[in-house]
């Protein structure tokens, strides 16, 4: 018993030291541009980098666009599996999975021979519709994570019964949707939304390939040929997740509207 | 004409037909309920006046109304469910509110008709709390408010109280009833609950395997049992199988005993194997034929017509507080009667030989002889 206590200490602390003792190394070594004293300068440039604050800006539009269709497109797919055809659960879940097992390059390299300039639809023609293709891509990449949250929101609450109640009362589809089912898996989005939120901020294969000024790029540009920098950047990046998973925890219990017990 | 009437309303999914012509007249006002045992279509049947389902065959109408094919949010017919579907989003007011909204009503009229609603329920400090913050039976009148305020035509309840504990169980049948009563709205209730059903309905519809075995008021159903299967599912009846000697005569032998059974059997052959029906409170015990003067007991007081006998061995005694049980064995069947608990006499025990009487009205020859 006893033993078995201190067994799982162990693991837990061999675990933490894992994940911890690179990322306390990386921000030690962030302080470190001054010479002899521990500062935040290479924070100052980064900053102060235009590139960064344009990237940055940049890679953050995109993952709010990226969230806004994924929801449009995931909140009634997942609505109708639930309500009307359930048979289909198990091949959309493994149709959402293939961006996990497909790799992002393989993926981009299709988008270019689809859609290049001398294809019917040559959506890399302009930088507009390649942010469009760009957005798109993120989509399928952020699926997995956005399916998996809201459907697990949906399953939360009795979708169809409480269609059906609000039918009953006289309530049309968008009635329906906006005010019973919405509301209810509010949560379930945001999470959804912060999830994909950090995994497009910091993307680089997709960018890098469709050559659009994101993030994912500058940070490896400013990695290939800076010291102290890359590690500020990778402390922000990391914080920037972590801020995201912290936001999901926070709206997921927060204001929290259970369902029936 | 009936004011909510299913003629011929025949249901399928795929192959399996779930519904079979289903015929039924409901008054205005009057409270219907529908019985039988899970898997038996009462849901679907329900779910067809709703407009959940759409049915395969036949017609729904409602006033006069062809409702058939009318979407759910088009019949101003109130639902109640099982797991009681509040929105778990809203506030129990707003919740009642929600069907007044979508039609559109002034708000000082919603204000006014929730507060009435609520105070139906008698539930009127609660439109603040959210459903979560409310038990289980809160949480149904809450629904039941819901359903009602938008002046339904017809109200379904199914199974509203079966995720409920006992004893609010039967003070909210109670309340269910009396709030139906007083409103005068057309009711089907549905329920698996043999005692729900007795208790609540003008009548009742028992259903099995799709098909409508019976409908009737609860005194018809539970004591004029036309089928073997309402017999059985209805009370603890006694079912005895045995032979028909003499159908003219309603002369039936079960277990090597001649007994007379209540008119209605000249539709059956000499010979044919047939099933009859007796209640445990009909029947009274007799320690030997000798002492038939002195009962043990007898439930009801019964009249003095020409009585059955059967003689048998004691193979039960199961002591219910106020009612003893007694089964008592012949060959192939038992019957349990029921004696009132007498403090001065001890139960008869076990092994022991009596005879059981009863009259001859009281043994029931059912349709469906078959098993
Ligand atoms: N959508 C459906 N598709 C196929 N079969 C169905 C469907 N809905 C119900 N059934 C079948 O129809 C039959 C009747 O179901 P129904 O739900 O009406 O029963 P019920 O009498 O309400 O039972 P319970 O008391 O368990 O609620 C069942 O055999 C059920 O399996
Ligand atoms: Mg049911």
């Amino acid at each position: 018993m006893k033993q078995q206590k201190i067994g799982s200490w162990i693991a837990i602390i061999i675990g933490t030291l894992y994940f911890v003792v690179p990322l306390i190394g990386t921000f030690e070594f962030s302080l470190r541009m001054r010479r002899g004293e521990y500062s935040f300068d290479a924070y100052r440039v980064v900053f102060a980098d235009p590139r960064f604050q344009a990237t940055f800006g940049y890679s953050t539009l995109m993952a709010l666009l990226t969230i806004a269709v994924g929801v449009l497109i995931v909140v009634p797919t997942s609505y109708w599996i639930q309500l009307r055809l359930p048979k289909l659960r198990p091949l959309v879940e493994f149709i959402t999975l293939m961006p996990l097992v497909i790799p992002a390059i393989v993926i981009v390299f299709g988008y270019l021979r689809l859609y290049n300039t001398s294809s019917i639809l040559p959506l890399t023609g302009s930088a507009h519709s390649t942010d469009l293709l760009l957005v798109f891509s993120y989509v399928a990449l952020a699926l997995p994570y956005m399916y998996r949250a809201v459907d697990t929101g949906m399953r939360a609450i009795d979708v169809r019964v409480l269609t059906e109640a609000a039918e009953n009362l006289g309530a049309r589809w968008p009635t329906i949707l906006f005010r019973v089912i919405l509301p209810n898996v509010r949560a379930a989005i945001l999470s959804g939304a912060f999830l994909t939120f950090a995994t497009v901020i910091g993307e680089f294969t997709m960018a890098s390939l469709l050559n659009r000024p994101a993030f994912g790029p500058y940070l490896q540009l400013i990695g290939a040929n800076r010291a102290y920098e890359p590690a500020a950047l990778a402390v922000i990046a990391f914080l920037v997740t972590w801020a995201c998973m912290g936001l999901i925890n926070v709206v997921g219990h927060g204001k929290q509207i259970k369902a029936a017990p | 004409m009936a004011f909510l009437d299913l003629s011929d309303v025949r249901k399928n999914y795929g192959p399996n037909t779930v519904v079979h012509k289903f015929d039924l007249d409901v008054e205005r006002g009057e409270f219907v309920s529908f019985l039988g045992p899970s898997g038996c279509g009462k849901t679907t049947t329900l779910r067809m006046v709703a407009g959940f389902e759409v049915p395969t065959a036949g017609a729904i109408r409602i006033d006069g109304r062809d409702i058939t094919r009318l979407r759910p949010n088009q019949r101003n017919v109130g639902m109640v469910f099982q797991s009681y579907a509040l929105f778990p989003n809203m506030t129990v007011a707003d919740n009642v509110a929600f069907g007044l909204k979508i039609a559109n009503k002034p708000s000082s009229e919603i204000k006014a008709r929730v507060e009435e609603m609520l105070n139906i329920i008698k539930l009127p400090h609660l439109g603040g709390r959210y459903p979560y913050q409310l038990s289980g039976g809160q949480q149904q009148r809450v629904a039941l408010a819901r359903a009602l305020a938008i002046k339904p035509q017809v109200l379904l309840l199914d199974e509203p109280l079966s995720a409920l504990d006992a004893k609010i169980r039967v003070s909210l049948r109670e309340e269910i009833r009396s709030l139906q009563r007083s409103l005068g709205i057309t009711t089907i209730y549905v329920t698996h609950d043999q005692e729900e059903a007795l208790s609540m309905s003008d009548r009742i519809v028992v259903m099995n395997e799709g098909r409508v075995e019976q409908i009737g008021t609860p005194f018809e159903i539970y004591n004029h049992p036309r089928t073997r299967f309402v017999a059985s599912f209805v009370g603890t009846l006694n079912i005895l199988k045995g032979k028909v000697v003499d159908p003219a005569a309603g002369k039936i032998v079960i277990d090597g005993q001649e007994l007379f059974a209540s008119k209605r059997i000249a539709h059956l052959q000499a010979g044919e194997a047939c099933s009859a029906a007796l209640r445990p409170e009909a029947a009274s015990l007799h320690q030997s034929e000798l002492q038939e003067a002195a009962k043990i007991a007898s439930a009801f007081g019964r009249e003095s017509g020409p009585r059955n006998r059967m003689v048998g061995t004691i193979e039960e005694v199961s002591f219910l507080g106020s009612v003893v049980r007694i089964r008592v064995r012949f060959k192939e069947n038992a019957v349990s009667l029921d004696t009132f608990n007498n403090p001065n006499t001890t139960p008869p025990a076990r092994g022991m030989q009596v005879t059981v009487s009863f009259a001859r009205e009281d043994l029931l020859v059912l349709e469906g002889a078959e098993g």
